[in-house]
């Protein structure tokens, strides 16, 4: 097992060194091969990896340099199942995306798959690591080759803007992650995870403790798109390849939310523990509003892209709660959203690729009735849809059961109905897409409502009229297993053992440093699925679609809240300078609610 | 200990953050990121240094000479590596903005609205 720990960043990473140093020898179709192969075998590892860890979590310390008496020289990496589950889920998406590239782009050169194979070897990194600066570097690996990827159509003009807004935001979220860390170093002189959790948990929650947590934690939530630090994430989307767009949806965000969780549970849950239903509050606030916000805003656009995007948001604020709620519950709860959140939404926006592609465009106006000779494509949107909404045996209602018992416990039981707004109105927007766009239902005159346009460029030089197999597996797939992954056994017992294990910072920390294996329980014996909250989800989704484009008292009713509605939609405003000014809005605020609650 | 080098490091951020804020170009705005980033170098450097302590090469003082840490040292070095990828990275997206928009203030770029 040894070997293979380093294999998920070290395979990628020297496979992506070959094909760019043979970028102008190598042909296109082997360069593509070679790239899907390395994919595919970053996933077996990740896997082999997963299976490893489930007994006990897999230490791994670089070069030999084994800790002395509790203190640790070297670099380590930490690997149970969570972390190893969501480097799976990155390696898939990956294969899932180069697989659609590989017909879906009239050319394309071989440093796109250089960077996929960086950015694969970099969330990988980062979901394996048990060392908090190599957590940073990770983290700043993944964004570069974020932004590359973002901004790979150089020749338009609306992606290298996205691109720019996304790099100067996160990497300003990046120095705030840094600023922290040393702080922390500061206080305690160690940068191995475990070492500091030990350290911090011998003293309380003082003001640099909390300080050193609002910096740190702000600035993954960056990368997790929580409102107000989403600005970049809906002009990435609109801009960024469709193929890229789900691996930015399906797993970086979510890494930025793990990193949080990893963090608090093994450094500061034993210093800030006291003030425990404090940061609770902050978190279900911070969601409940992105939730909120994110699906106001998903359902006024009318981009498919970007309004993939805002439900993207939205649907973060639904884990932001859940892994707030910090009990094991809503964390396991929050992993198997994040997966069936991956699949929904990676199909989602693959079948938005194949729209693309045959059309030119994904405005939901000018598609009107374009999408009826394409039944099968309609069909997939709605099996996407339904799959966000929390349909019975999907992922997203598998995890949405497990943090409502989460929530019950710390009584937060209004969460549930976050969960279902959410649910409704991203699915809605979806259900809206496709009654127009296939049935052409909608009136003209809800064109003067508050749905705003977004430039919208193809990827590809003209329309295509077939689409090839290749791009319908991956598309497919992803959304199958959004619909349907919750039908596996044992799923829920599984991921609470896994939660159980990640919440143990004092285990953790005997793991890593002193090698006392950490054995864990846990089981789940609560209802499986929630049918009738699934079945007022989707209903109150096409309800809203339909009203919406049906019903002209109904749009009324919703142009009540058009004022706020545009007020917020301005605050959109594509200025990295605003951006960068809620960021620090957000910051100044977190940090004033830890120093007013959390300091113990 | 000084108080001095916290200081300098908070008003880098501080100033840093309030260029890219009020930026009217973007080759400015970048620099400003790269003057953010060199408050977390004074920052590292600060927290590691130790009064009238040698620097951290062990081959030629005696031993049990106090040494100022060189891990932080080694934070920083790495810090300035990522650092020169990815403001390079976005310097090129600057080259691309003002190749495609003929513009490079953030204000007159309102392509992506809402």
């Amino acid at each position: 097992m040894g070997a293979l720990t380093a294999l998920p960043v070290a395979l990628p990473l020297l496979v992506a060194a070959l094909l760019a140093g043979l970028n102008h020898v190598i042909k296109r179709r082997a360069a593509l091969f070679v790239t899907i192969a390395a994919s595919l075998a970053t996933l077996w590892c990740c896997l082999e990896l997963y299976r490893g860890c489930l007994a006990n979590t897999l230490v791994y310390w670089f070069g030999g340099w084994q800790p002395r008496q509790g203190i640790a020289l070297g670099i380590s990496f930490a690997i149970d199942p969570i972390g190893a589950g969501l480097a799976a889920l990155a390696a898939l998406l990956v294969l899932a995306a180069l697989l659609f590239s590989s017909k879906y782009f009239d050319t394309i050169g071989n440093l796109y798959h250089v960077l996929m194979l960086v950015f694969l070897a970099a969330m990988c990194g980062f979901a394996l690591t048990g060392d908090l600066f190599n957590l940073f570097v990770f983290f700043e690996l993944m964004s570069a080759a974020a932004y590359g990827l973002c901004g790979y159509k150089t020749e338009d003009p609306a992606p290298v803007q996205g691109a720019f807004n996304f790099a100067v935001t996160n990497t300003a979220g990046a120095y705030f992650v840094l600023t922290g860390i040393g702080l922390v170093y500061a206080r305690t002189g160690a940068l191995n995870m475990a070492q500091i959790g030990r350290a911090l948990a011998h003293g309380t929650g003082d003001a640099l403790v909390v300080g050193a947590f609002t910096l740190i934690a702000c600035g993954f939530l960056v990368k997790a798109a929580v409102v107000p630090f989403h600005f970049w994430l809906a002009d990435a989307h609109a801009v960024a390849p469709a193929p890229v767009c789900i691996l930015f949806s399906g797993v970086m965000v979510e890494l930025g939310l793990y990193a949080v969780a990893r963090v608090y549970w093994t450094i500061f849950s034993g210093a800030l523990g006291a003030s425990e239903p404090a940061l609770r509050a902050i978190f279900a606030a911070l969601g409940a509003f992105t939730a909120l916000a994110g699906a106001a805003m998903c359902f006024s656009q009318r981009n498919l892209k970007r309004l993939l995007a805002f439900s993207t948001i939205s649907h973060m604020g639904v884990m932001v709660i859940g892994f707030g709620l910090l009990n094991p519950e809503g964390l396991a709860g929050t992993a198997l959203y994040v997966l069936g959140h991956a699949g929904a939404k990676g199909g989602l926006f693959l079948c938005a690729g194949i729209v693309l592609h045959r059309c030119q465009s994904v405005d939901e106006r000018e598609l009107k009735l374009k999408l009826a000779p394409m039944p099968f494509t309609a069909l997939a949107f709605l099996c996407g849809a339904a799959a966000l909404a929390g349909t019975p045996f999907s992922g997203i209602a598998a995890g949405a059961i497990l943090m409502h018992e989460g929530a019950l416990r710390v009584g937060y039981g209004w969460m549930a109905w976050i969960v279902v707004v959410s649910g409704c109105v991203t699915s809605g927007a979806v259900f809206r897409f496709v009654a127009r766009t296939y049935a052409g239902w909608g009136s003209e005159e809800s064109e003067n409502a508050a749905e705003g346009r977004i430039e919208d460029r193809p990827d590809t030089k003209e329309g295509h009229n077939h689409t090839s197999a290749v791009m319908w597996i991956p598309a497919v797939a992803l959304v199958a297993g959004g619909l349907l992954m919750g039908m596996l056994p044992n799923l829920q017992s599984a991921t609470l053992a896994a939660a159980v294990r990640f919440e143990d910072r004092s285990g953790y920390a005997r793991r890593v440093l002193d090698g006392v294996p950490l054995v864990t329980q846990a089981s789940f014996g609560g209802k499986r699925f929630d049918g009738v909250d699934a079945i007022i989800t989707i209903f109150a989704g096409i309800a809203l679609a339909l009203g919406y484009l049906l019903w002209a008292r109904a749009r009324r009713a919703l142009h009540a809240i058009a004022l706020p509605l545009r007020m917020v939609r301005n605050l959109h405003s594509g200025h990295v300078g605003d951006y960068v000014t809620w960021l620090t809005f957000g910051v100044a605020t977190f940090g004033l609610l830890g120093l007013l609650f959390l300091r113990s | 200990m000084s108080y001095l080098p916290y200081a300098v490091a908070a008003w880098l951020f501080v100033v840093g953050l309030y260029g890219i804020v009020t930026s009217r170009n973007m080759v400015h705005l970048v620099i400003c990121l790269a003057v953010l980033q060199s408050s977390t170098y004074v920052l590292l450097l600060a927290i590691g240094y130790r009064t009238g302590a040698a620097a951290p090469i062990f081959a030629d003082i005696p031993v049990g000479t106090p040494a100022v840490d060189p891990v932080v040292q080694a934070l920083m070095l790495t810090d300035i590596v990522v650092e020169v990828a990815v403001v390079a990275l976005i310097l090129a997206l600057v080259v691309q903005v003002h190749k495609r928009h003929g513009v490079i203030d953030p204000d007159k770029l309102r392509d992506l609205k809402g």
